[in-house]
C-alpha cells in the first residue's frame, strides 16, 4: 500500500451544551498521513487546537477497534463515514485524498441529543434493553450448557443479531430517527434461542413501548440503516420484529 | 499485614468448604444494605447483576456512555472452562494446573483452584442467559484450542467472544435496573474512596458531563476498574482504560501487588507511525492455524511471497516442537523481540515478524476437496475453498487487519509485532477479594490474583466472570452480615466532606498550572520510557534510569501541563490529565518492583536472569512470593511479601519445548 500525506478542510459541527445553539467551524490540517485513523486524524486536530488556545473538539470514542459502538460522527453526509460495514475508529485516511473537505457532524435525531460538540446522549438505548432486553435468569440457575442443543443455523443468526454494537448509526441514518434495526437485532437475537422462548412475547411488547416513549420515529422501509451499519445488522430482523410483534398482539393472554 | 486468608483443608475441597461456612445475610438485611460498584465489564457488571438478583442496594458507575462499552467487549478469542465436553483429557486439575503453570508459579493455588471450579458454571449462565456461542452441527458447544494448553477447552463466538459475554452480564445488569435494585451512573468516574473508622464507605465520583462532584455511600465498595496497561500509552485497551480507580484506592492503604507484571501479547498489528493513538491486537486464536516465521536471511527485503520455504524460519515450531506456534504469550513475544533484534525483522520497521494462513489455507482446501471427492482439482480451487474455511473461522479478524493496514490477509501474510495488553499485577486482595482495605473490593484485571506472572489465553474472561457472578456474592455477604448493625453514613459526614475537598483540590491544581504542554505528550513521553525499560525486557541500569525519568516526568507534568476548558463541563483533556497523573506515579512503582525482583518469571523478564538458551530464569529461593507494595508517602513504599505456597504441584522450570 502507497502511503501518502494530504492536507485537508474540516468543517466541524461546534456546540457547547444541549442547550446553545450548535454551528459549524472550519478548520485545516496539514500533513496527514494516509495511514492514520479518522481519529487520529482528530487527535493530530485538537493538539493543534490546545496550542492554538483554543477548545478541542469533544467527540467520543473507546476501544478505537470498532466493537465498543462509542464513536459516532456523521461524516459526508453518512454515518461513521463512507466505508461499507465499519465504524468511525475503523475509518482510514486513505479514504480520502489532499485537499478534500471534510464535514463531521454529531449523530442527529430527537432521542440522541447533544451533550457537546460530537457527542451525543444514547441513554435511550440503555432504557429499551431494560424495557425487555434480556432473558430473565439469575445467576446459579443455569443447567448445563450442552442440556439444550441449538440447531447450528439458529444459534449462528442469533450471533448475526446479537453482533450489535449499540452505536446508534441505524438511527443517525434514518430520515425518521427510527430505532428499528438496533430493537429489531436484539428482539431477533432473545428470540431465536430457546432459552429466550418463555418471555418472548412480553418482550417484543415491552421493548417497542420503550422505543416509542423515547421518542424514535417510525420505520418506512427505505433500509438506510442496514446499509449504514457497521456490523451488517440485516434488515430482515425488522421483518421478524414485526411477525413478533404482531403475533404477540394478538395472542397475549392478558 | 497481610493475611490471605485462606481457608484450611485439602485444596479441592476449600472453596466448598468456605461456601458452607460463610456467613450469611437473610433477604431483610440484604435491602438495607448498599454496595457500590466501580466499573461496568464483565467482572463489575456480572457482579452488579448478581448482588442486585440478591436483592442488595446496588450502585454502578461507569466512564463510558453505557455499561455495554466497558472494554472486556473487545477481547476475541474465548473463554476456558474445564468441561471436557471435548473427551481429550480435560479437568478442574487440568485447567488449575496450567494456569499455575502458565504464570509460572506466581499465583496463589487456592485462587486459581476456585477458579477452575467455577469455570464451569459460567459457561452453563452465559448460555442461559443467551450467549450465542459457537456450535457444531449437532447443536452442542464448540471448542478451540489457546495458547499454553494441549487441550480444547475455549468457547468462542466467531472473534467476538468477550463482546457477546458482556452483553449478556450488561443485559442481566439493566434487567437489575428495571426492577430498581440497581442504579446505573454512566459518565461518571470514581475519583476517592472514602474510608470511615478504616473502612471503605463509598466514593467521591465526578458526573463528566457537569463536571460535578458527588459523594456516594455504600457499606462496601468493588472495584471492577480493570487493568493498567495504558501506562505503557500505546496499549490494546480502550482509550479510556486508567488506573485512576485502582490508584486511588492503593493511596488509601489498599496494597498494589507484582505491578511490573505486564502481559505483552505476540500478536498484535505493528506500529505505522508516531500519529498511533492505539495498538490493535489480532486473537490468539490465529495461532491455532496460522504460522510464525522470519526469513533465514538477516535484512532480507524480498516480498514474503517470494521468499521460498526453505529459506524460512518458523521459528517457535523450531524451539517448542511440542507447543509450537501455541506456546504462552510471554515465550511467543520474547521470541519475536528476539529475532527483530537480532536484525531478521520485517516489514518497513523491521519490527514484525509474519502470521502466515497459506498453509492452513490449503490444508482446509484439501479437507474440502476430499469431502467433495475432488482431491485432484487443481490448487486454485482448492485454495479457494481454504479461503472460505478460513473466512468462516477468522473472517471479522481477516477484515479488521485489512481495514488497518490496507493489505489482504488472505494474499499476504500478516506482519504481527507484541503489544501490551493485559495486566496480571493489580491490587492486593485475599481469598474473598477483599483488599487490605477493610469493605474494598477488587475484582477482575482489578486484582492481582490467578494469573501469576503470565496469564493464559481465554482466561481473563473467565477470571472477570468467575469473580463477579460465583465468587463475590458468596464472600462480600461474609463481610456485610455483620454490617447490618450499621446504618448508612450521612454523606455529610466529615470523612465525605474531606475526601471532597482532597479531589477539588486536585482539580483546581490541576487546572491552574496553565502550562504549555499538552496531556497527551506527557503520555505519550511516559509510555515510551516504561515501554524502552520496564517492557519485554528489563534490566538493573535501565529500570534505575527509569525512576529518575519518571521522577523529573512528574515535576514537569504538574509545573507545565496545559488543559484547556473548566471543571464543572464537559472536559475530556481534564479527565484525561487526572488519569495521565496517576500513571505517571504507577509507572514508578511498576520499575521499582521490576528492579526489585531480581529473577525472570512469566512476562517479567530481566535480562540478567536467563538460562543458557534464553528462557525466563526463576529464583524461587528467593522470589516465590508476591510483592505487595503499600502506598506511605510521594516516591515511598513500603514492600510486604506474601509468600506463595505451592501444597500440590511441585514447581519446575517451565518447559514448552
Amino acid at each position: 500500500m502507497e502511503h501518502y500525506n494530504m492536507n485537508l478542510t474540516l468543517k466541524v459541527w461546534r456546540q457547547k451544551s444541549s442547550n446553545e445553539q450548535g454551528y459549524f467551524e472550519t478548520y485545516q490540517v496539514r500533513d496527514i498521513s494516509s495511514e492514520m485513523s479518522f481519529l487520529e486524524m482528530f487527535d493530530v486536530l485538537n493538539e493543534q487546537l490546545i496550542k492554538e488556545n483554543k477548545e478541542p473538539i469533544a467527540f467520543d470514542h473507546d476501544c478505537r477497534e470498532g466493537i465498543c459502538g462509542m464513536c459516532s460522527m456523521y461524516i459526508n453526509g453518512k454515518p461513521h463515514g463512507p466505508w461499507h460495514a465499519n465504524t468511525t475508529c475503523q475509518l482510514h485516511m486513505r479514504a480520502f485524498k489532499d485537499g478534500d473537505t471534510i464535514v463531521v457532524e454529531p449523530w442527529r435525531a430527537k432521542a440522541f441529543p447533544v451533550i457537546k460538540d460530537l457527542v451525543v446522549d444514547r441513554t435511550a438505548f440503555d432504557r429499551i434493553i431494560q424495557a425487555g432486553g434480556y432473558i430473565s435468569v439469575n445467576t446459579g440457575n443455569a443447567v448445563d450448557g450442552n442440556a439444550i442443543p441449538i440447531e447450528k443455523d439458529k444459534a449462528d443468526a442469533a450471533f448475526a443479531a446479537a453482533m450489535c454494537i449499540g452505536c446508534g448509526a441505524c438511527v443517525a441514518a434514518c430520515k425518521n430517527s427510527s430505532a428499528m434495526l438496533f430493537l429489531s437485532a436484539k428482539v431477533s437475537h432473545l428470540s431465536l434461542l430457546p432459552q429466550g422462548d418463555p418471555e418472548r412475547k412480553s418482550r417484543v411488547v415491552n421493548m417497542v413501548a420503550q422505543m416509542d416513549k423515547e421518542g424514535f420515529g417510525a420505520c418506512t422501509n427505505t433500509g438506510a440503516c442496514e446499509a449504514t451499519c457497521p456490523k451488517e445488522i440485516s434488515i430482515s430482523n425488522i421483518a421478524r420484529l414485526n411477525r413478533e410483534y404482531l403475533t404477540s398482539s394478538l395472542t397475549a393472554e392478558k | 499485614m497481610l493475611n490471605a486468608k485462606i481457608p484450611a483443608g485439602p485444596l479441592e475441597n476449600k472453596w466448598t468448604d468456605y461456601k458452607g461456612h460463610c456467613k450469611l445475610v437473610n433477604p431483610a438485611n440484604k435491602r438495607k444494605l448498599e454496595v457500590i460498584i466501580v466499573g461496568t465489564g464483565l467482572a463489575g457488571a456480572s457482579a452488579a447483576a448478581s448482588l442486585g438478583e440478591l436483592g442488595y442496594k446496588v450502585k454502578a458507575f461507569c466512564f463510558q456512555d453505557s455499561p455495554r462499552r466497558a472494554h472486556s467487549i473487545a477481547a476475541q478469542g474465548g473463554i476456558n472452562a474445564a468441561k471436557n465436553y471435548q473427551n481429550d483429557g480435560d479437568s478442574v486439575f487440568r485447567l488449575f494446573y496450567d494456569t499455575i503453570k502458565g504464570g509460572d508459579y506466581r499465583a496463589r493455588e487456592a485462587n486459581v483452584h476456585r477458579l477452575a471450579e467455577v469455570s464451569a458454571n459460567i459457561i452453563d449462565q452465559c448460555v442461559a442467559q443467551g450467549v450465542p456461542f459457537a456450535r457444531e452441527y449437532g447443536g452442542l458447544l464448540s471448542n478451540r484450542s489457546f495458547g499454553g494448553t494441549q487441550v480444547q477447552r475455549t468457547f468462542y463466538a466467531a472473534g467476538q467472544t468477550g463482546q457477546q459475554l458482556l452483553i449478556g452480564a450488561y443485559q442481566a445488569l439493566e434487567r437489575q435496573v428495571a426492577l430498581g435494585n440497581v442504579k446505573m451512573y454512566s459518565r461518571h468516574e470514581m475519583l476517592e474512596v472514602v474510608k470511615v473508622d478504616g473502612k471503605a464507605r463509598g466514593i467521591i465520583a465526578r458526573n463528566l458531563v457537569t463536571g460535578k462532584l458527588e459523594r456516594h455511600f455504600g457499606h462496601a465498595v468493588l472495584l471492577c476498574s480493570g487493568g493498567y496497561g495504558n501506562v505503557f500509552y500505546l496499549s490494546t485497551n480502550a482509550m479510556g482504560s486508567n488506573v485512576t480507580a485502582a490508584w486511588k484506592a492503593h493511596k488509601k492503604g489498599a496494597a498494589f501487588a507484582n505491578p511490573c507484571f505486564t502481559q505483552i501479547h505476540p500478536t498484535c498489528i505493528p506500529v505505522s507511525g508516531d500519529h498511533q493513538s492505539k495498538l490493535t491486537l489480532m486473537s490468539e486464536s490465529l495461532r491455532n492455524d496460522g504460522r510464525i516465521w522470519v526469513p533465514k536471511k538477516q535484512g532480507d527485503n524480498r516480498k514474503p511471497n517470494e521468499i521460498p520455504e526453505e529459506e524460512r524460519d518458523y521459528y517457535l515450531e523450531r524451539r517448542y516442537p511440542a507447543f509450537g506456534n501455541l506456546v504462552p504469550r510471554d515465550v511467543a513475544s520474547r521470541a519475536a523481540k528476539e529475532r527483530c533484534d537480532a536484525g531478521y525483522g520485517v516489514g518497513s520497521s523491521k519490527q514484525a515478524v509474519y502470521l502466515d494462513y497459506a498453509a492452513a489455507i490449503e490444508r482446509y482446501g484439501r479437507i474440502e476437496a476430499s469431502k467433495e471427492g475432488k482431491e485432484d482439482a487443481p490448487l486454485e480451487e482448492i485454495i479457494a475453498w481454504g479461503k472460505e474455511v478460513v473466512k468462516e473461522k477468522y473472517g471479522n479478524l481477516f477484515d479488521m487487519y485489512e481495514k488497518i493496514t490496507g493489505e489482504n490477509p488472505y494474499e499476504v501474510p500478516m506482519r504481527i509485532y507484541p503489544a501490551v495488553h493485559y495486566t496480571m499485577g493489580g491490587l492486593w486482595v485475599d481469598y474473598e477479594l477483599q483488599t487490605s482495605v477493610p469493605g474494598l473490593y477488587a475484582l477482575g484485571e482489578a486484582n492481582f490474583s490467578d494469573h501469576g506472572a503470565n496469564r493464559l489465553g481465554a482466561s481473563a474472561l473467565m477470571q472477570g466472570l468467575a469473580d463477579g457472578y460465583f465468587v463475590i456474592p458468596y464472600t462480600i455477604g461474609n463481610y456485610l452480615a455483620d454490617e447490618i448493625y450499621n446504618k448508612p453514613i450521612s454523606t455529610e459526614h466529615e470523612a465525605f466532606a474531606a475526601a471532597e475537598k482532597e479531589v477539588s483540590d486536585r482539580l483546581d491544581k490541576l487546572m491552574s498550572i496553565k502550562g504549555n504542554t499538552s496531556v497527551e505528550s506527557f503520555h505519550k513521553r511516559l509510555g515510551k520510557i516504561m515501554w524502552d525499560k520496564c517492557g519485554m525486557a528489563r534490566n538493573a541500569e535501565g529500570l534505575q534510569q527509569a525512576i529518575t525519568e519518571i521522577q523529573e516526568l512528574k515535576k514537569e507534568f504538574w509545573s507545565d501541563v496545559k488543559i484547556p476548558g473548566g471543571i464543572t463541563e464537559f472536559n475530556p483533556e481534564l479527565d484525561k490529565a487526572g488519569r495521565v497523573a496517576d500513571f505517571i506515579e504507577l509507572g514508578e512503582l511498576m520499575c521499582k518492583d521490576a528492579l526489585n525482583r531480581n529473577e525472570s518469571c512469566g512476562g517479567h523478564f530481566r535480562e540478567e536472569y536467563q538460562t543458557p538458551d534464553g528462557e525466563a530464569l526463576r529464583d524461587d529461593a528467593n522470589y516465590m512470593y508476591v510483592a505487595a507494595w503499600e502506598y506511605k508517602a510521594d516516591s515511598n513504599w513500603e514492600l510486604h511479601k506474601e509468600s506463595l505456597e505451592y501444597d500440590v504441584i511441585k514447581p519446575t522450570q517451565r518447559n514448552y519445548k
